[in-house]
């Protein structure tokens, strides 16, 4: 679809209406096969391949709080498989693809629009990197391009490319197969999925403590009566350390607050997603007309989905910086979620030293492309008890190797 | 935002600190004595509780200097500050 094509009708018409009951909130039974914990989009990616890929349906979601109430209702929906390392680029282009026909496999709409995303470089050490990442991406099949400045203004008019601004453009990254998807339809999408197949969705329901018995994780200690599991899988997120911790685990995870914000509804103006690492901001625009915008974490460790203003004014004044026409837009909304970081920025994903348990973590900041990419993996993972080949790479153990995906910069901002 | 207790120039906007991560992390004493997964816990393990959390802050735009703050990491409040030096306070 060409940029703008969306904007062309009224905003919001092609929403679906609020749904009813997607899914039966399940009472939890005694006993299960596999059990999730954590009811975001991972957890939810993960129970519907676990139970089509795998035939494994004796499975049930654990979810503390409400379905995908957690960052999975809080990302700003940026999709892209623009990574530089290969490991990266292996399992976010296989997200991507399965985005692209998401909505088909799901029977259910999720507002996937494939606007494209442009990374920006603002200096010349930026324009090297970018453009050494567009040649990784493709030697690793990810469309991706290098554009001008004026290539640039041609995809998003409304960027200012005038040179005598303080981090000028000189030019950017564009990856036209990338952009954004309604993140409530995908969870309700997976949900519904998962649950027409079988799988139990038990809302309301915290994990306290996981019970281990020689080495092997036997079940789990819920807020509504003990649990007992063959295997058990978090993915639990920003709490993911906390969880992990009452099977002893630990994990090389920071917790952060992460924000965005949303201005009013505006006539549309943006067509695409525009990231940019040095002016550090990224925005996109809505279905529905809202400005999209966000950056990077609190810099305090924090388990609060909330953080501090002055992270907010310094995202406005750099997108004010990279498109003055929102100079008069208002702020509607903030908000903030809680992202498990590693040191490396890339996920870990695979076993761990406790026999069938099994974690998904660290995405951080970028997770929500992910979502059916390490759903259909991390349930391979778990069924066959070894590492699907394209999250071996993730690995707990890479922190002792010294094999990590260092991702920080490489991959621009890190949504 | 946080309004930070700095121990030289009392409490002041959390935007003129710079945040250091989990405090009183000693460098390893003979670090080519360590195993891979002692040098892998030192170099990429850090605490991350939800709940007090001895962490460590300067001051960048005021008095510069480098300070700890027992804070709780589920609401943010912050329990004691303390100079560098100076042992974790027990917090009851
Ligand atoms: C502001 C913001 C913007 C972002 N923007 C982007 C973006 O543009 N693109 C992108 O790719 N990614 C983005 N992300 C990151 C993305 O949202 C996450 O990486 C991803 O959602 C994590 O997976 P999840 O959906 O399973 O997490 P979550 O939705 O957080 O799911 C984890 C769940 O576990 C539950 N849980 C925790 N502890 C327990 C327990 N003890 N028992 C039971 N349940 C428990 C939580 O309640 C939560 O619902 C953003 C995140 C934020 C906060
Ligand atoms: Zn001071």
């Amino acid at each position: 679809m060409s940029p703008g094509t969306q904007g062309r009708r009224t905003p919001g018409a092609d929403l679906p209406g609020h749904p009813d009951r997607l899914w039966r909130s399940a009472e939890p039974k005694r006993a299960y096969d596999v059990v999730i914990v954590g009811g975001g989009g991972h957890g939810l990616a993960t129970a519907y391949y676990l139970a089509k890929n795998h035939g494994i349906t004796d499975v049930a979601v654990l979810e503390r709080g409400w379905l995908a109430g957690g960052n999975m209702a809080r990302n700003t929906t940026i999709i892209r498989s623009n990574y530089l390392w290969d490991e990266s680029a292996g399992i976010y282009e296989h997200a991507l693809k399965l985005w692209e026909g998401l909505e088909e496999d799901l029977g259910y709409p999720l507002l996937f629009s494939q606007r494209g995303v442009l990374n920006l470089a603002h200096s010349l050490q930026d324009v090297r990197d970018s453009v050494r990442r567009v040649n990784a991406n493709r030697l690793n099949g990810v469309d991706a391009e290098w554009l001008t400045p004026e290539q640039v203004k041609e995809v998003c008019p409304i960027v200012d490319i005038s040179p005598d601004v303080r981090y000028p453009v000189l030019g950017g990254t564009y990856q036209p197969r990338a952009g954004i998807a309604k993140h409530d339809y995908v969870a309700w999408g997976f949900a519904k999925a998962a649950a027409d197949l079988g799988v139990d969705m038990i809302e309301h329901c915290e994990v306290t403590g996981l019970d281990v018995r020689d080495g092997r994780v036997t079940g789990v200690q819920t807020t509504r009566g003990p649990i007992a599991a063959k295997k058990v899988a978090l993915a639990a997120a920003g709490h993911s350390s906390v969880v992990a911790g009452y099977a002893g685990v630990s994990l090389p995870l920071q917790s952060h607050p992460l924000q965005a914000l949303v201005s009013e509804l505006l006539e549309p103006v943006h067509p695409t997603v525009v990231m940019s690492n040095a002016v550090h901001v990224y925005v996109s625009q809505a279905h529905k007309g809202e400005l999209v915008m966000g950056a990077g974490i609190d810099a305090a460790n924090s388990y609060r989905q909330r953080g501090a203003f002055h992270i907010i004014e310094r995202q406005m004044s750099a997108a004010l910086e990279l498109f003055p026409v929102f100079a008069r837009a208002h702020v509607l909304r903030t908000w903030g979620g809680v992202v498990d970081v590693t040191p490396d920025a890339s996920p870990v994903v695979g076993l761990t030293p406790v026999e069938d348990l099994y974690v998904n973590c660290g995405w951080g900041t970028g997770g929500f492309k992910a979502t059916p990419g390490v759903g259909w993996c991390y349930a391979h993972t778990v069924a066959t008890g070894e590492p699907h080949p394209l999250n071996a790479p993730f690995s707990l153990d890479r922190f002792t190797t010294g094999k990590l995906v260092d991702e920080h910069g490489a991959a621009a901002v890190a949504h | 935002m946080l309004l930070i207790p700095c121990p030289w120039c009392g409490p002041r906007d959390e935007a003129e600190f710079h945040y250091g991560g989990q405090a009183h992390v000693a460098y390893p004493e003979d670090p080519a004595a360590l195993s891979d997964e002692e040098w892998a816990r030192y170099l990429f393990f850090r605490d991350n509780p939800k709940g007090l959390f001895a962490e460590r802050w300067s001051h960048t735009a005021g008095c510069r200097r480098w300070f700890n703050a027992v804070r709780d990491t589920a609401t943010n409040e912050i329990h004691a500050v303390y100079r560098t030096g100076e042992p974790r306070p027990v917090i009851a």
